[in-house]
C-alpha cells in the first residue's frame, strides 16, 4: 500500500522528506500533496489529526479528518467551521495530489489519528499527539513502521513516566471513602480527558452518578452517542450544595480555581493530567490531589514508540525537542526539532472557555 | 514504605489541619505495627540516622542515566529527590540492559504488538510486507479495545518472580540505624529499584534528611490521639517517656494495653495560651483580680531539670509545643541547677538588656551553636511561671501562689541567666493603658523595645494546657500602621482556592521611572469575610494582567485599592527590592475612601526603620 508498490515513474527519486514535508508558519505543509497538517492558519486543504482546538481550527476551505474529528469541530465552532469536510476512515487511503494518505488510530482521544503520508517510496508519519496507553474511550494506538516518523514531545523527559491510570482512580476513590462529607473536584480537559476520567471510574465500579461542569456536557454526551459507556451524568448547574456532598464532579481546569467551585461542598480539588507528575506543578496550581492521568504518551511511550516505528529520522515538535532529539541521536538516528508554533497543551485554550463558562 | 510515602505525598498537598489529621489518623488506623510507630517517630522528628549527602543521590542517579537527559530533567523539576525518583529507570527484565546509561529499557512488549514486532527490525532494513500487516485498520471506539494490550507504565509495577518486595518503612529505619556508610550507596540502589516513584520520592527525602512536609510534631501526636479518642494532652505529658515504634502507645490507644507512663525526669506539661483582649472585654474584668506583666517579644519555652535513676540531673528545654530545643541552647544547660518546671520567655541580653526579636532570631536556626553564637547572643531565661517545684506539680495551684513559689525559686537559683519577669503595677485599666503604651517609664526601663504589651493573669487561675476563655488575656501594644497600595493579588489554598487572598501591597517612592509603587509586603489575613469578598471582586474587576496564579491589580495613582496595613515590626531586607521587611503584616481595615496617591511613602517605612534601631 506504499508509493513503492504503485510504480511510479522515478523521475523524482531523489526527493527528500523535506520535499514532502515542511514546516511553515501555517503549519506544517505537504506541497507535492497540496495540504497542510493542522495548520494553525486558515489553508485551502487541511488534513487534522484530532479535535482539540490547538490541532483542529476553524476557517479552513476543506478539511480531511475522522468523523468523529469533523463531529467535533461542528460542536466547537458550529456547521460553517469549514467550506468542506470529507470524512476518512482508520486504515482508510486517499490520493491528494502526488502523495497518499492514510489514517492510523494515535491513541490520544476519540477519533484521534496519526497521518501516514507516503510519496514514491518515502513513508513520513505525522502522528499528532498520541498515547500508547490503554483509554477505554478511543482507538488505541497503532505502531506505524516508517522513514520519518514525526513525534510530539509534551512529555518529553525522563522524568516523565505516568503508571497506571487505574492507579491514580483508586487514589481518587479511596479520597472520597476518606473524606465521605466533602465533594471531589476533578479538573479535567473538557475533550478527551474527562471521559476517560469517567470510564476510569466505572471500570474501578463506581456507578453513583458524575456531576459534569456546563462546559463538558456536549462533548461527553457526544462521547456517548458514539457508544462510549459513561454511565449516568448529571450537570452540576442547579444542584444545591446538599445534594453534591459525597460526589465527584468534572470540570475544565481553570474552574476548578475559581468562584464555579463556591457551590461545592469544601471541595477537594484533584487535577487528571500528565504535568501532575512534577509535585511543583501541582503545587503551583494549588492542586490537592494530583492524579496523573495523561492523554499524551509519557517518556517511555515516546522512545518505545519511535523504536518501535523503525523510523531512521525523527522530528520533534511540541513540548521538550532537546531531550527527545538527544536521545534519538544517542540510539544512531536522525533527529531534529520541528519549528512549529501553535501547539501545545490544551490548558491555554481552555482557560478563556472556563471563565466564561457561569462566572 | 510504600503506603507511607503516599501519606507523604497527599500531606503534602493538603492545606487543611483537620483534613491533614484525618489522613494521618487513617494511615495509623490502616497500617500495623511496627511501620506506623516509625511513621510517627518521622512525623515527630523522633527518627535519627546519619543522613546521606545529595552528592550521594546525584552518583547513584549519575550511574544510570544519560547526564544530558539528567542535566535537562533537572532543571525542570528542581528538586534532586524528586528528579532521581522519577528518572530512576525502572528494573529491566534482562539484567544484562539494566545499567546501561540509558534510562529507558528496551522497548516492553506491553507497549504494542508493533513494539515486539519491529525490536527483531532494524530499521533500514524492514520489509514492507510487514508493514502491510501491522497497520491494520483498527474499529472505531467501542468495542474490542485493549484486551490485553499495553498497559501504559502499569509495568513499573510489575515484578517478577525474583524481585524481592519493597521494603517496609521498619525495614528502612531499622537498616539505616545500623549501616555502615560504604554500604548505603548499594543499600539505597537497591532499594530505590524496589519502589515505586512515590516511595523513591520519599525514601530519599527521609534519608537526606530533608522532609518538609508541613506537619508539626503536635498535629502528629493529635492524630494518634485522635485513633483511640484521647486527649492529645495526654499524650504529651507521656511523650517524653516513648521511644519508636512506639508499640506501648499505639496499644493503648487501641484499648489493648495500659496507658505508659512517662519516666522522663524532665518531661514536658502542655503550655497554657492566652487569648488576645478586646476593647469591649474590660468592661466585665476587674482590675483587682488581674496580676498584669510585661509581654516579651521572645521565644516562650518551658525549662524543665529532673534527677533521673541514677540520681543524675537532666536539663531541657522545650518550645511551646513540647518540641526538645536543648540542643540549640546549651548554654543554658548548666543554669538548670534545680528540680523544676519554669515557665518563661527565652531573650537574647546583651549587657543586662534585653534585646530585640529581629537580634534573638539570628540564634535560632543554626545547625550548629558555636561558641562565637552563644558569645554574641548570650540566651536569657526570663521566668514568669513555675508548673512544678521537685517532685510537686504546682498547676492546680491558683496562678498568685505559683508567683509565690516562682519568686523563691528563682532566688534559690541565683543564677544571672535566670531571672524574674517583673510584675506591672496598676490600679485601674487606664492605668495599665497608660504603662503599656510607655513601658520605659512604667518599670521596664531600657527593656522597653523587647515589650510588645502586657499580659494579664486571673491571680485564681489554675495552669491549664490549651487556650481557656478568661484566664490569661494578653494586650498586645498597638501596633505599626501603614497605608499600603494593593499591587497583586494570589488566590489562596484550601477553602480559600477560589478567592483572590494573598495580596501585594506597596508604597510610592521616587524610582528610576519617577513616582512609582515599590513592593513592601505580603498580607493573607486581617480582613473579615465580607471584606474578603469585597477585595476578591474588586481583584476580579480591575486586573490588567494574569501570570499564572497571580493577578496584576490596577494601582495608578487615582484607580487602586488602598490597604490600611498593621504591623510588628521593620527589618532590613536586601531580599526585598524595597529593602525593608515587615513582620507578621496584615490587613487591619480597607480605605475605600481614600486614593492611592494619598498612601505611604518608603521614606516613612525607612524613618520608622530607623527609629527602631537606633533604640
Amino acid at each position: 500500500m506504499t508509493a513503492k508498490h504503485r510504480g511510479q515513474s522515478t523521475y523524482m527519486s531523489d526527493m527528500r522528506p523535506h520535499d514532502i514535508l515542511l514546516p511553515v508558519a501555517a503549519g506544517l505543509c505537504c506541497k507535492p500533496g497540496g495540504f497542510h497538517i493542522d495548520p494553525v492558519r486558515p489553508v485551502e486543504r487541511a488534513v487534522i489529526t484530532h479535535g482539540h482546538s490547538d490541532h483542529a481550527r476553524p476557517g479552513h476551505g476543506a478539511v480531511l479528518a475522522t468523523q468523529e474529528t469533523l463531529d467535533m469541530m461542528r460542536l466547537r465552532y458550529g456547521d460553517n467551521f469549514a467550506r468542506s469536510t470529507q470524512a476518512i476512515r482508520y486504515g482508510e487511503e486517499i490520493r491528494l495530489g502526488d502523495v497518499t494518505v492514510k489514517f492510523h488510530p494515535a491513541g490520544h482521544v476519540l477519533g484521534s489519528a496519526q497521518i501516514a503520508v507516503s510519496c514514491k517510496d518515502i513513508c513520513i508519519v505525522a502522528s499528532g499527539d498520541y498515547k500508547d496507553a490503554t483509554d477505554p474511550t478511543c482507538a488505541p494506538f497503532d505502531v506505524v513502521p516508517c522513514d520519518v516518523f514525526i513525534t510530539e514531545a509534551t512529555f518529553g523527559l525522563p522524568v516523565f513516566r505516568h503508571g497506571d491510570a487505574a492507579d491514580e482512580v483508586k487514589k481518587l476513590l479511596a479520597s472520597v471513602a476518606l473524606f465521605p462529607e466533602r465533594a471531589h473536584l476533578v479538573g479535567a480537559y473538557s475533550l478527551g480527558k474527562a471521559q476517560r476520567v469517567i470510564a476510569l471510574l466505572r471500570e474501578q465500579g463506581y456507578d453513583a452518578p458524575i456531576y459534569l461542569h456546563g462546559a463538558m456536557e456536549e462533548i461527553t454526551h457526544y462521547y456517548q452517542s458514539r457508544g462510549v459507556a459513561l454511565g449516568e451524568l448529571r450537570a452540576v448547574k442547579g444542584m444545591k450544595k446538599a445534594d453534591l456532598v459525597g460526589t465527584i464532579a468534572l470540570a475544565p481546569p481553570e474552574a476548578t480555581s475559581d468562584i464555579w467551585t463556591r457551590r461545592f461542598p469544601d471541595p477537594v480539588t484533584a487535577f487528571a493530567s500528565g504535568w501532575m507528575r512534577v509535585r511543583a506543578r501541582a503545587r503551583q496550581r494549588g492542586v490537592e490531589l494530583p492524579l496523573v492521568i495523561s492523554d499524551h504518551a509519557d517518556w517511555d511511550g515516546l522512545t518505545a514508540t519511535i523504536a518501535a516505528t523503525g523510523a531512521g529520522e525523527v522530528w520533534v515538535t511540541h513540548g521538550q525537542e532537546d531531550a527527545l532529539v538527544h536521545w534519538c541521536k544517542s540510539r544512531g538516528l536522525a533527529a531534529r526539532p520541528l519549528d512549529l508554533v501553535g501547539y501545545g497543551d490544551e490548558e491555554e485554550s481552555e482557560a478563556v472557555a472556563a471563565d466564561e463558562a457561569d462566572t | 514504605m510504600n503506603r507511607f510515602a503516599e501519606l507523604l505525598d497527599r500531606l503534602a498537598y493538603e492545606p487543611g489541619r483537620n483534613n491533614k489529621l484525618r489522613l494521618i489518623t487513617a494511615y495509623f488506623r490502616d497500617t500495623p505495627d511496627p511501620d506506623r510507630g516509625y511513621a510517627l517517630a518521622a512525623l515527630t522528628g523522633a527518627l535519627s540516622f546519619k543522613h546521606a549527602k545529595p552528592g550521594l543521590i546525584r552518583d547513584l542517579i549519575a550511574d544510570r542515566t544519560d547526564p544530558v537527559l539528567f542535566g535537562l530533567s533537572y532543571d525542570y523539576v528542581g528538586d534532586l529527590s524528586e528528579t532521581v525518583a522519577l528518572m530512576w529507570p525502572r528494573r529491566a527484565v534482562n539484567h544484562d540492559e539494566s545499567l546501561l546509561g540509558h534510562p529507558s529499557p528496551p522497548p516492553s512488549p506491553a507497549r504494542g504488538k508493533g513494539a515486539q514486532f519491529s525490536a527483531a527490525l532494524s530499521p533500514r532494513t524492514k520489509s514492507k510486507a510487514a508493514i502491510d500487516t501491522l497497520t491494520v485498520p483498527s474499529p472505531l471506539a467501542g468495542e474490542g479495545q485493549g484486551e490485553g494490550y499495553h498497559t501504559g507504565g502499569a509495568s513499573d509495577e510489575q515484578r517478577g518472580h525474583n524481585n524481592p518486595p519493597p521494603p517496609t518503612l521498619s525495614d528502612v529505619v531499622t537498616t539505616l540505624r545500623t549501616l555502615g556508610k560504604t554500604d548505603l550507596p548499594k543499600q539505597l540502589a537497591r532499594w530505590l529499584d524496589e519502589l515505586d516513584e512515590t516511595g523513591r520520592w520519599a525514601l530519599l527525602k527521609l534519608v537526606t534528611g530533608a522532609m518538609r512536609i508541613g506537619i508539626s510534631a503536635r498535629l502528629a501526636k493529635t492524630s494518634a490521639a485522635a485513633l483511640g479518642d484521647k486527649d492529645p494532652h495526654d499524650i504529651e505529658l507521656i511523650w517524653p517517656g516513648l521511644a519508636p515504634p512506639y508499640l506501648d502507645l499505639f496499644a493503648w490507644l487501641e484499648g489493648r494495653g495500659d496507658k505508659p507512663v512517662n519516666r522522663d525526669p524532665a518531661p514536658f506539661r502542655p503550655v497554657m495560651l492566652a487569648h488576645a483582649i478586646e476593647d469591649a472585654d474590660f468592661a466585665s474584668l476587674e482590675p483587682a483580680d488581674f496580676i498584669a506583666e510585661w509581654k516579651w517579644d521572645g521565644i516562650r519555652v518551658q525549662a524543665v531539670a529532673g534527677r533521673d535513676e541514677r540520681g543524675q540531673m537532666q536539663a531541657r528545654l522545650y518550645s511551646r509545643t513540647g518540641e526538645d530545643i536543648t540542643k540549640s541552647f546549651p548554654d543554658l544547660v548548666p543554669s538548670l541547677r534545680l528540680p523544676g518546671a519554669i515557665d518563661g520567655e527565652l531573650l537574647v541580653l546583651r549587657d543586662g538588656r534585653v534585646q530585640t526579636f529581629n537580634v534573638l532570631q539570628q540564634r535560632l536556626n543554626r545547625k550548629v551553636v558555636s561558641p562565637k553564637l552563644i558569645k554574641d547572643f548570650p540566651i536569657h531565661l526570663r521566668a514568669y511561671d513555675l508548673l512544678g517545684d521537685d517532685e510537686n506539680d504546682l498547676r492546680e495551684l491558683p496562678f498568685a501562689e505559683r508567683r509565690a513559689h516562682l519568686e523563691t525559686f528563682v532566688k534559690k537559683l541565683d543564677d544571672p541567666r535566670i531571672d524574674l519577669s517583673p510584675t506591672v503595677t496598676f490600679d485601674s485599666w487606664e492605668t495599665l493603658m497608660a504603662a503599656r503604651a510607655d513601658p520605659s517609664s512604667a518599670g521596664a526601663g531600657e527593656d522597653a523595645e523587647a515589650v510588645e504589651g502586657v499580659m494579664l493573669k486571673r491571680r485564681d487561675a489554675p495552669y491549664l494546657p490549651g487556650r481557656p476563655k478568661g484566664q490569661w488575656w494578653k494586650w498586645k501594644r498597638d501596633p505599626h500602621i501603614i497605608d499600603a497600595v494593593l499591587m497583586y493579588a494570589q488566590r489562596g489554598h484550601g477553602k480559600r482556592s477560589s478567592y483572590y487572598s494573598d495580596y501585594t501591597f506597596g508604597v510610592w517612592t521616587n524610582g528610576e521611572d519617577g513616582e512609582q509603587l515599590v513592593p513592601v509586603g505580603k498580607a493573607y489575613f486581617g480582613f473579615t469575610d465580607e471584606e474578603l469578598l469585597q477585595i476578591d471582586r474588586f481583584v476580579r474587576r480591575n486586573t490588567t494582567e494574569k501570570f499564572g496564579p497571580v493577578r496584576h491589580v490596577v494601582h495608578e495613582p487615582d484607580q487602586g485599592l488602598v490597604l490600611e496595613v498593621a504591623f510588628e515590626g521593620l527589618q532590613r531586607s536586601p531580599r526585598h527590592k524595597s529593602g525593608v521587611a515587615m513582620r507578621f503584616p496584615r490587613i487591619s481595615r480597607l480605605r475605600w475612601d481614600k486614593p492611592p496617591r494619598e498612601a505611604d511613602r518608603l521614606e516613612t517605612l525607612e524613618r520608622m526603620l530607623k527609629d527602631v534601631t537606633a533604640n
